[in-house]
């Protein structure tokens, strides 16, 4: 590799943008099979919760014109299994873990960051708060900025003060950079973006919805737009934030988007169903793509789209050999 | 594209693999792909998942098959059977020689086979019966004897009669429409079968209903029972969590488990049928649920609730196994059907 793809996560420096998207990755383990763990910039695991989790009834999955759409229900072993058996796999493989955590209320959002706290190895902690607030007649924290500034504020208050903590927004809502805003005032060190798009499929020969949940999580190639959108926008609010720009990246090419957009990091999510080693595979044409353009640091394109026009070209054509 | 599974053993490998052969049999496809990786892992049973629609596909979740049987020419290569009856399998039914397929192997458990040469019975419902002539190969070298037991909605869907025929021991055949062997559903048979060929071990494969069925009479003669489940699956590999059913584990408790990696392939009596769609109450983690040592508490369980005996049809990318002739009318649709 030629180009220098050193980034940081808050203070954490990680040797390359590339991470795996929460939910499309488990813990990491399926995915050691097909890829080299240690080799991405870090794994950010399945939303983890405090107790076992039976998830959503099948049928949980819907394939969709260049996407799918899901509903599991958070399905996990809890806490408790997470720390004694998945963290520590992740650690011994060389991997960085970035760990998401889902809660129904503040508290347990709160107990999860102090949980991971105690643990030795986590690099950061995502906060998934695209969870209905059972306190709150089920509204998603991540709609309301209050909800999830009250979120960020708890997590950031119990989680070690060396392990940054990111909020995983939702382009579910009006003004994202309000939630945004919100979000980083209450405490967060970065922002993650974009969790799925509410979507929903019906079977016409049973003439009854698709997903057993009703409504699923629209992800994949499909939602790539409204992704580089959000990265944009937050970006422009809010330039100094960190950015793990997500949604339908397929190829390097993908990711560059979302990087010119703001984003410093990009995870790949359903793409890892369709293929189990994209985050290698899209690391290697992310170099590719950047080698192409004569760029050799990563860190020199992040945001570079909204530069005003002259001025890119100026800036790209002193680094063409 | 590794080879080293996560726990040392030899875990799956994601080959390009170049298509040697697609040809018609009957109303099916079988696909030859040389994969000498996959080939040289492959356990009956097991299962490949395959990209379809090419590098820019809009169709992204993979196809879960079963490997119908692997052979040493070209190095290794692979054989799937599929039903070209949706928008992935009928582009998978277009490729022709030499073209290139992504293919992910050997994926789930494979069949267990006896220590004893004991008595097998193979049950297969549609193209179910595919992973079940490799198994019997298995079988018959551990000096097992195999009698077979096929059925379909009609002749032409029956997958390898003329094989079940040829090698097996026996081999009985049920069509729903009379069409080859007898008119009915193969568990119309199956108690007739095992009393003939004195059966102590049924292994079965095919449609949701029909293992169900399969595993209560095998219950009635107190004979052990594998299945091969078909649910629909997203990634094939385990990380997409989208294939779980209600398994009762050794410690009694019901589980969700992914069907990928857990499976495809287990006793029958650890399945609870009934609840096949649903997330029982008493399942670990089902909402209200509390664990025995309860030292926390729970919360967001608001949108979680089961639907009691909603068997829908499934949507989703595993388009192998039968095609649900075996069910008998008013039973419950067959999740796993892909398009």
């Amino acid at each position: 590799m030629g180009t220098d793809m050193r980034t940081r996560l808050g203070h954490v420096e990680l040797p390359n943008p590339i991470l795996t998207a929460s939910g499309c990755a488990g813990a990491g383990r399926e995915l050691a099979q097909f890829i080299d763990v240690s080799k991405i910039g870090a794994v950010v695991t399945k939303s983890v919760m405090l107790a076992p989790r039976a998830g959503r009834p099948t049928p949980r999955m819907a394939e969709t014109p260049s996407g799918m759409l899901n509903s599991i229900g958070l399905q996990g072993p809890g806490i408790d299994a997470f720390l004694q058996r998945d963290l520590p796999w992740l650690l011994s493989r060389g991997a960085r873990a970035v760990v998401s955590i889902a809660g129904g209320t503040v508290e347990e959002f709160a107990e999860l960051a102090s949980r991971l706290s105690d643990a030795a190895g986590v690099t950061a902690i995502e906060v998934n708060i695209s969870c209905p607030n059972v306190e709150h007649r089920g509204q998603v924290f991540a709609c309301d900025p209050v909800a999830a500034a009250a979120v960020i504020e708890a997590v950031r208050g119990r989680a070690r003060y060396d392990i940054p903590v990111f909020a995983k927004l939702s382009p579910d809502v009006t003004d994202i950079v309000a939630v945004a805003r919100a979000c980083v005032a209450a405490g967060a060190d970065g922002l993650s973006m974009i969790n799925t798009l509410l979507g929903m499929a019906i079977d016409c020969d049973t003439m009854r919805p698709v997903l057993a949940g009703v409504a699923g999580g629209l992800s994949g190639p499909a939602i790539r737009p409204v992704a580089v959108r959000c990265v944009w926008q937050v970006r422009e609010a809010l330039p100094d934030v960190p950015i793990i720009g997500m949604g339908g990246v397929r190829t390097g090419k993908d990711a560059l988007e979302l990087i010119l957009a703001g984003a410093g990091l990009v995870a790949v999510g359903t793409t890892i169903f369709h293929d189990p080693s994209a985050c290698e595979r899209i690391l290697r044409e992310l170099d590719e793509e950047l080698a192409r353009r004569g760029i050799d640091r990563l860190s020199d394109v992040v945001g570079l789209a909204h530069e005003p026009r002259t001025a890119t070209g100026r800036r790209l054509a002193r680094n063409v050999p | 594209m590794r080879a080293q599974d996560a726990d040392g053993d030899a875990g799956p490998v994601q080959v390009r693999g170049t298509v040697l052969t697609v040809r018609r049999v009957d109303a099916y496809h079988a696909m030859t792909v040389v994969a000498p990786g996959i080939a040289a892992r492959f356990r009956p049973g097991q299962f490949v998942a395959v990209a379809v629609g090419g590098p820019d596909s809009a169709m992204l979740l993979r196809r879960a098959f079963s490997i119908h049987d692997v052979r040493p020419d070209h190095g290794g290569t692979v054989e799937f059977v599929f039903s070209a009856s949706g928008p992935g399998t009928r582009w998978l039914a277009g490729l022709r020689s030499r073209d290139v397929l992504d293919v992910a192997g050997p994926l789930g458990r494979p069949f267990p086979v006896p220590r004893d040469p004991v008595s097998c019975l193979l049950v297969g419902g549609g193209y179910g019966s595919a992973p079940l002539f490799a198994l019997a190969g298995k079988l018959r070298d551990r000096g097992c004897k195999v009698d077979f037991l096929l059925g379909a909605a009609s002749g032409d869907r029956v997958f390898g009669a003329l094989t079940a025929r040829r090698t097996g021991r026996t081999a009985t055949i049920t069509t729903e429409d009379g069409s080859l062997g007898a008119r009915g559903v193969v568990t119309d048979m199956l108690g007739q079968v095992i009393h003939e060929a004195r059966t102590d071990v049924i292994y079965a494969c095919g449609p949701m209903p029909m293992l169900r069925q399969v595993t209560l009479l095998a219950r009635r003669y107190d004979l052990p029972v594998q299945v091969a489940v078909e649910e629909a699956m997203a990634c094939g590999i385990g990380v997409c969590m989208t294939c779980v059913l209600p398994v009762v584990g050794t410690d009694g408790m019901t589980r969700m488990v992914r069907s990928c990696v857990d499976g495809p392939v287990f006793r029958g009596e650890q399945i609870r049928w009934d609840d096949v769609g649903t997330i029982p109450f008493d399942a670990v983690g089902a909402p209200g649920w509390e664990p025995r040592s309860g030292r926390l508490p729970r919360g967001g369980q608001a949108a979680a609730g089961g639907r009691a005996g909603a068997t829908g049809p499934g949507h989703g990318a595993r388009e192998s196994g039968g095609s649900g002739q075996q069910a008998r009318p008013g039973s419950p649709g067959r999740p796993g059907h892909g398009h």
